[in-house]
């Protein structure tokens, strides 16, 4: 017995070129949807993951920009500025505070490093409070510092790699005489620390004569903390400048708003012509089986029943395009997110776009609703035939 | 199977006036014809008689302008009242089987699909069996999984003609069935006409030109310019 269903399969594959091209159509807005909406997911989720991280909430910083703050909290940064070491005892005295951990950046010219030398960054940290607040850092080799003060180095993944540094192996400070002794080796975290190289924080002041000075304190607060007034807190410290997670998050996401409103643009354009494509598509199988269609309602067709064959085929375009497009844009996910990362002003490390089933499962509902609004004209336009004209008429007409 | 004096369809002063501009053809010109149960009407006349104006009129595929037109005791047409077009489409399933001259099957569909096809949009009891009946008693049971395309001429009317008849209609009317067909396969769907007529009780109305056809029928009705003759 044949079924609405089935005949309305069976006409798609009657014209397979021009079904064949409107399913590109969608697949090709479908991609687009999908990266979109697995961009918008994974930003938020790499980012958070960025700031987690870190592992503590509140980052203490000597006054300046806050953009500079922000990068230097995510990636390090040049023109730095310094704070006295006492000020870690001020911070440590508020009851609301769990862990504190000093950290001195220090960036210098390395003149063997590539072909025409380069900057090195090195992070000194305190090895009694630092191991504590990122406990996601697993050696692949060997361990932390002994001592406060030691001569030694800890280097992460992707540091070791292009420095080729094993255990026990020295290295040159640039800058200096000192030789320090690589004491460990990180596994890849997927974080900035990979490309890292800590240092102990009195070792970096004392080889680079920065004594008692540091550049920023990462600070845990206990959970009950209520953030923004403990920040309040903390600007009665003079020439301070603090930034939260909270803010980090917001500074970057503003940054980051005009790209996704490019790309949600883009979207929506590609939403609207796979729209017209599938209403055109469906209109032309319409109007060339007018007569077809005026039999089937001489045979006791109601007009629901047609509206429902055409709809069926709109149905049946848009999911095939929708799950096509969402195969396409997760084999493509790491193209689509090399092409993202080369147009945002700051990218997390992790994954920008993320894609999972339940985001295909929703944008392929998103393209079948769109497809079902596109299908209500031409399956208008169908379901008001009447038997006699399409009889009589050789063609229908717009 | 005898005709009856039991009146299946009743038409009177039926018009059906197409307005061109300031122009008004009467297509059908006040008609008054009734048609028993059973009975076989060919009408013939020369082309742009009204033939199958009439025709479309009868099987309830058009509006009349004027007159009225009952089908089955059940009153389609009266004053400038017709019937709403959900109860005409019950009508349409529950009496009659139309034919074509074009045959209009689909031809995405196999010639099983073609037959079954207006139980796409409604149920009825012993589709298969009629199904089966219809096509060994027109001699299609072995082409029942081919495509329109790969049947002959004869081969696709009388595919059509089981799908008209596969709702068990009490009228089958059909609108130059053998236009598209030699004289052979012709022949072939006057004597299924003829043995539907007498062997199944289906009243048959139909338009032709073909002489043999019309001759065939046990009832003859001229037209010319939209009148009876």
């Amino acid at each position: 017995m044949p079924s609405l269903f089935g005949i309305a399969w069976k006409n798609l594959r009657r014209k397979r070129l021009r079904s064949m091209l409107t399913i590109v159509g969608i697949a090709l807005s479908t991609w687009v949807l999908v990266s979109l909406l697995g961009f918008n997911q994974g930003y938020e989720n790499s980012l958070n993951k960025d700031i987690d991280n870190l592992g503590f909430q509140v980052l203490l910083t000597a006054k300046g920009c806050p953009y500079e703050a922000a990068t230097l909290m995510l990636k390090g940064g040049t023109g730095l500025k310094y704070m006295p070491y006492s000020i870690v005892d001020s911070v440590k005295a508020n009851p609301q505070v769990e862990e504190v951990t000093p950290m001195l950046m220090q960036v210098v010219f390395d003149p063997n490093k590539g072909e025409s030398g380069g900057v090195t960054a090195f992070l000194g940290i305190d090895p009694a409070t630092y191991p504590k607040m990122k406990t996601y850092l697993i050696f692949e080799q060997g361990k932390w510092f002994d001592k406060p003060e030691a001569m030694e180095a800890v280097f992460g993944y992707e540091a070791a790699e292009l420095e080729q540094r094993e255990v026990g192996d020295l290295y040159l400070l640039p800058e200096s005489d000192v030789e320090v002794t690589v004491v460990g080796v990180l596994k890849r975290s997927g974080t900035q620390d990979d490309g890292t190289i800590f240092l102990p924080v009195r070792t970096v002041q004392n080889v680079y004569k920065l004594e008692n000075k540091i550049t920023s304190i990462g600070i845990k607060v206990n959970k009950e903390t209520d953030l923004a007034a403990y920040e309040e807190e903390l600007y009665k410290l003079s020439d301070v400048q603090v930034v939260s997670m909270a803010q980090v998050k917001m500074t970057i996401s503003n940054l980051v708003a005009t790209a996704r409103v490019m790309v949600m643009s883009i979207a929506l354009i590609a939403i609207l012509i796979a729209m017209v494509g599938v209403m055109n598509t469906v209109l032309m199988s319409v109007l060339e089986r007018w007569q077809e269609i005026g039999i089937m309602k001489s045979m006791g067709a109601m007009t629901s029943h047609i509206f429902k064959l055409i709809w069926f085929e709109t149905i049946l375009l848009t999911f095939v395009g929708g799950i096509v497009g969402s195969v396409m844009s997760w084999i493509l996910a790491t193209v689509t997110d090399k092409l993202i990362r080369s147009v945002l002003p700051y990218s997390p490390t992790s994954a920008l776009v993320q894609i999972d089933v339940l985001l295909a499962l929703k944008a392929i509902g998103i393209i079948m609703a769109i497809g079902l609004i596109s299908g209500i004209y031409p399956a208008w336009k169908a379901a008001k035939i009447r038997p006699i004209e399409a009889i009589r008429s050789t063609d229908g007409e717009l | 199977m005898s005709v009856n004096n039991e009146k299946i369809i009743e038409i009177k002063d039926l018009k059906k006036i197409y307005v061109r501009g300031s122009e008004h053809i009467h297509a059908v010109d006040g008609i008054t014809l009734d048609v028993n149960k059973g009975e076989y009407v060919a009408f013939v006349g020369p082309s742009g008689s009204g033939k199958t104006t009439l025709l479309h009129l009868l099987g309830c595929l058009d509006n009349p302008t004027e007159g009225s037109l009952m089908v089955a005791d059940r009153m389609v047409y009266c004053e400038n009242k017709c019937m709403n077009e959900r109860d005409l489409t019950k009508l349409r399933r529950e009496l009659f089987g139309y034919v074509f001259q074009k045959f209009y099957l689909i031809p995405t569909l196999t010639v099983e699909e073609n037959i079954l096809l207006p139980f796409a949009f409604y149920q009825k009891e012993d589709a298969h069996k009629n199904a089966k009946h219809l096509t060994e008693m027109l001699g299609i049971a072995h082409r029942l999984s081919h495509l329109p395309k790969e049947l002959s001429g004869g081969e696709m009317q009388r595919v059509a003609v089981a799908r008209a008849l596969i709702n068990r209609p009490k009228i089958l009317l059909a609108d130059e069935p053998t236009g598209n067909l030699d004289s052979k396969r012709s022949a072939e769907i006057s004597g299924i006409f003829q043995q539907l007529n007498k062997e199944e009780g289906i009243t048959i109305i139909l338009v032709t030109h073909n002489h043999h056809l019309a001759e065939s029928a046990g009832k003859m009705v001229e037209l010319k310019d939209g009148k009876l003759v």
